[in-house]
């Protein structure tokens, strides 16, 4: 066969593919919006759920999932953050800084099911919080920890080394030229790392089902022992477990979820290209 | 000068152990000692996460007979805790996702990168984000509500919830994965090969494919190591499309029936049963077997890119 | 005048390879004293080791001494942060902080706790007038560093080091990257701070070792290979070597 023909058909099959694999997720993100906006109003959003959540909103769903990011946040952030500073800026070349990054590959590898397990031998039974938020955030986080600090240091070590040089010859020590120069400068980098670690926090199930999730909550929770009710589990729940739930109320679920988690995530993605057009290096 | 700074100054230089002489101000050298913990943290976590799982999985081995562990039965409300079908389900499920997965991921990697026009990298990249993105409850609900009765339709099976639903969604999951990797890993061949090629007369294609790929094939296999890693860690979109049946999947179609993964049946049964029970501890050891897999996995994935690294091949 | 610094047996390891081989000489108070030979000679290695930037690199091993007023510059109670404000260095690329250029010259100062603001804006001002910027950027004093040319950063990088007043400037080949006009104007300064402060400079030609030097030492591969008064060696080298690199027949 002629080579450019056959270049021609190669090239084709590629892009074929690359349909194959493209328009599945269009189609994905297509139905759901399409299936679920009907049911997504104002009162689906800040009602509370009547009739068996067949009826109602599905407002302390939305709200539990926020309170579980926003503990996630509270131990991820500072750990993430203070662990990549170390990694980046004082951490030699040695068998230690070996293990503390293979234990970040391990932490990041760990299926999200196993570190519910975890969760609930740990916070839940041994530590005794019971099905909490507190038992729920402190799992996220052990899970979203690798992403934080992954991302933070790659963010921290971006910044040029020359400003480090620059800060020690003036006197700075090295916490002095991390806190003033290099940590003001990688925030950018930091940020959107920690909205993506965040944004998987929100959407994951396995790591809240045994440790915080509940499915029905007649008020909303009010302290951190208390159990929540999360939009992954509802959804999961109300999907396979309860008969007769109108599917738009499926749809209209699934479609808040992936909205939140889909607006994070252009969120991070705008910050990280604005703070790279201002950067000054 | 007072003992208490002279002291300082000698557990800084026994923590770094350097020959520098250095004395912090009390408020620094407290900061500095926290970032130095926190930057150790990772290894407690990672033992600590261990040593639960053992203790709480341990027991099982005391409990019932390796037989029954390692039998072909697993139905705990009748003590049988054979391991070997949910092992198997998720051995099926992420290698027939990996054979689905790699082929595709490779073929869009190179479309992006050597076929298509520089502007469609910012139109495609964005979107295959846009599938990182999607958290697992959600795919596994479109899997069940809409692509589990397709595949049953066109496939004229009896249920669309079988190993092969559960693998195309995972093959799906980690394209992203796959894709990236593939990418750099295309990316990382030197300019040289193509331009040797390219100037005995070869066409663009018959380089790729018979230059750059077989060149590029080690980051290839690192590709497939992590999407195994991610494929055999999935839980809830798996669980939400196999139908769930612990069977031992020993003939071909076994594909088209449910099956059940190690990750869902943890899911799955962790509600039901008692703390203490010999079920519960089956459950941590089935954690166990997880926890060891994917961190193998990871390693020598992440051996090979570091590696390469040092070696200078990837970017 | 009295020796401000005395390099003394000074051997230098990096990895087990020596960068400098057994140097010792005195740099004069008051005076501008040039570091010159061939690229490798060891001459920034030997810059960085006075005020202890080498710190930084793991790796290497010290042999000898450096005194700053006849103390030990790597002592026990040195205190390292204290050290580098008193001897100041300026890079061969101008390196401004990602900052305002009132912040790149106080910089230094808010490390050391200084915080008055009036304080701060007339040192500000004696710095940067010392490195003959002031009238260029008084009016822009809040505008980011970035923007300045190659040959203002410089000088924005010198003002910054003057303004903690120390007592040494170490330059690292200064001008390197600047065009002619600049470059008079930052040697035009070095001569005006001479008067107050000990001056190390590394040039980036014989040409401006020759127009600055009060005292030169020659390095060659790192050994000092002859230290003399400036007049004496550029015209009449006592070395073979020296006079082969200074009459251009290698380097």
């Amino acid at each position: 066969m002629n080579r450019h023909l056959s270049q021609r058909i190669g090239f084709g099959f590629t892009a074929l593919v690359t349909l194959v694999v493209v328009a599945p997720i269009l189609l994905v993100v297509g139905i759901i919006v399409v299936r679920g906006i009907g049911t997504v109003n104002w009162e689906f959003l800040t009602a509370m759920p009547r009739d068996g959540m067949k009826a109602g909103g599905i407002f302390p769903a939305i709200v539990g999932t926020l309170i579980l990011t926003v503990g996630t946040a509270l131990v991820a952030i500072p750990i993430g953050i203070g662990g990549a500073i170390y990694l980046s800026e004082y951490a030699r070349d040695n068998w230690l800084t070996r293990a503390i990054r293979l234990a970040i590959v391990n932490l990041a590898g760990i299926p999200s099911v196993v570190y519910g397990l975890f969760g609930v031998a740990l916070f839940v039974i041994f530590l005794q919080f019971g099905t909490s938020i507190v038992a729920g955030s402190l799992t996220l986080a052990l899970m979203t920890l690798p992403i934080v600090i992954s991302t933070a240091e790659e963010a921290l070590r971006v910044v040029p080394v020359e400003f480090r040089t620059v800060s020690a010859s003036l006197g700075g020590t090295t916490w002095q030229g991390v806190r003033r120069v290099v940590l003001p400068q990688a925030l950018p980098g930091i940020i959107t790392g920690v909205i993506l670690g965040l944004l998987r926090a929100a959407g994951e199930t396995a790591p809240i089902l045994f440790t915080v999730a509940a499915f029905y909550l007649p008020r909303l929770p009010s302290s951190p022992l208390d159990q929540t009710m999360a939009l992954p589990y509802h959804l999961y729940v109300i999907s396979t477990q309860v008969p007769g739930m109108p599917i738009g109320v499926q749809y209209g679920t699934a479609l808040v979820l992936l909205a939140l988690v889909l607006s994070m995530n252009i969120v991070a993605t705008i910050i990280r290209s604005y703070f790279r057009r201002r950067r000054q290096w | 000068m007072n003992v208490r700074v002279a002291g300082v100054e000698r557990i800084v230089k026994r923590l770094s152990g350097l020959r520098r002489v250095r004395r912090a101000g009390g408020s620094e050298f407290a900061i500095e000692t926290l970032i130095r913990v926190l930057g150790f943290s990772t290894i407690g976590f990672v033992l600590l996460i261990f040593l639960f799982l053992l203790r709480e999985g341990i027991p099982v081995f005391f409990e019932t007979t390796l037989d029954n562990l390692f039998g072909q039965q697993w139905y705990p409300t009748f003590d049988l805790l054979g391991t070997l079908p949910i092992l198997l389900g998720s051995m099926l499920v992420t290698v027939t996702a990996i054979a689905i997965a790699l082929p595709l991921g490779v073929l869009t990697a190179v479309f992006i990168r050597e076929v298509a026009p520089e502007w469609t990298r910012d139109v495609l990249k964005p979107i295959i984000e846009v599938l990182a993105g999607i958290p697992s409850v959600v795919l596994g609900f479109f899997g069940m509500t809409v692509l589990a009765p397709f595949l049953r339709e066109s496939l004229g099976i009896p249920t669309g919830l079988t190993a092969f639903t559960g693998a195309l969604l995972l093959a799906y999951m980690a394209l992203p994965t796959i894709i990236s990797v593939a990418e750099d890993a295309l990316d990382a061949v030197p300019k040289g090969y193509r331009d040797a090629a390219l100037a005995m007369g070869a066409t663009e294609w018959q380089t790729i494919w018979r230059v750059v790929l077989p060149a590029a094939r080690s980051g290839v296999v690192t590709a497939v190591m992590l999407g195994m890693g991610r494929a055999i860690g999935e839980t809830m979109a798996v669980m939400m499309v196999t139908g769930n049946a612990a069977r031992m999947p020993l003939s071909l179609d076994s594909l088209f029936r449910p099956i059940r993964t190690m990750t869902a049946t943890i899911a799955a049964e962790m509600g039901e049963v008692a703390q203490g029970s010999v079920h519960y501890h089956a459950l941590f050891g089935v954690g166990i077997i997880l926890f060891v897999l994917t961190f193998g996995i990871n390693l020598m994935a992440a051996s090979a890119i570091l590696k390469k690294r040092r070696r200078g091949g990837l970017r | 005048m009295e020796a401000k610094i005395n390099i003394q047996d000074v051997t230098y390891t990096y990895n087990d390879k020596p960068a400098l081989k057994d140097v010792s000489l005195d740099v004069p108070a008051h005076a501008i004293t040039v570091f010159f030979g061939p690229a490798g000679g060891g001459k920034t290695t030997l810059l960085r080791l006075i005020n202890r930037l080498n710190d930084l690199v793991e790796g290497t091993r010290l042999d000898g001494r450096i005194l700053l007023n006849g103390k030990d510059v790597y002592g026990q109670e040195v205190h390292v942060p204290d050290l580098r404000r008193r001897v100041g260095m300026v890079f061969a690329l101008p390196l401004p902080l990602p900052m305002t250029i009132r912040e790149n010259v106080i910089y230094g100062l808010r490390l050391a706790g200084v915080r008055d603001g009036s304080k701060l804006a007339e040192i500000t001002e004696r710095s940067l007038t010392q490195a003959a910027l002031w009238d260029e950027v008084k009016d822009r004093l809040d505008n980011p560093a970035t923007a300045l040319s190659g040959g203002q950063q410089q000088r924005l990088c010198i003002a910054r080091s003057l303004a903690l007043e120390p007592e040494v400037l170490l330059l690292d080949e200064p001008t390197s990257g600047l065009d002619p006009i600049s470059t008079a104007k930052v040697e035009q300064s070095l001569f005006e701070l001479r008067e107050s402060y000990t001056i190390i400079i590394v040039p980036h030609s014989i040409q401006q070792a020759a127009r600055l030097a009060d005292r030169a030492a020659f390095f060659l591969m790192g050994e000092m290979v002859e230290c003399r008064d400036g007049d004496d060696i550029f015209t009449q080298p006592r070395d073979r070597r020296t006079e082969d690199y200074v009459t251009g027949r290698f380097g």
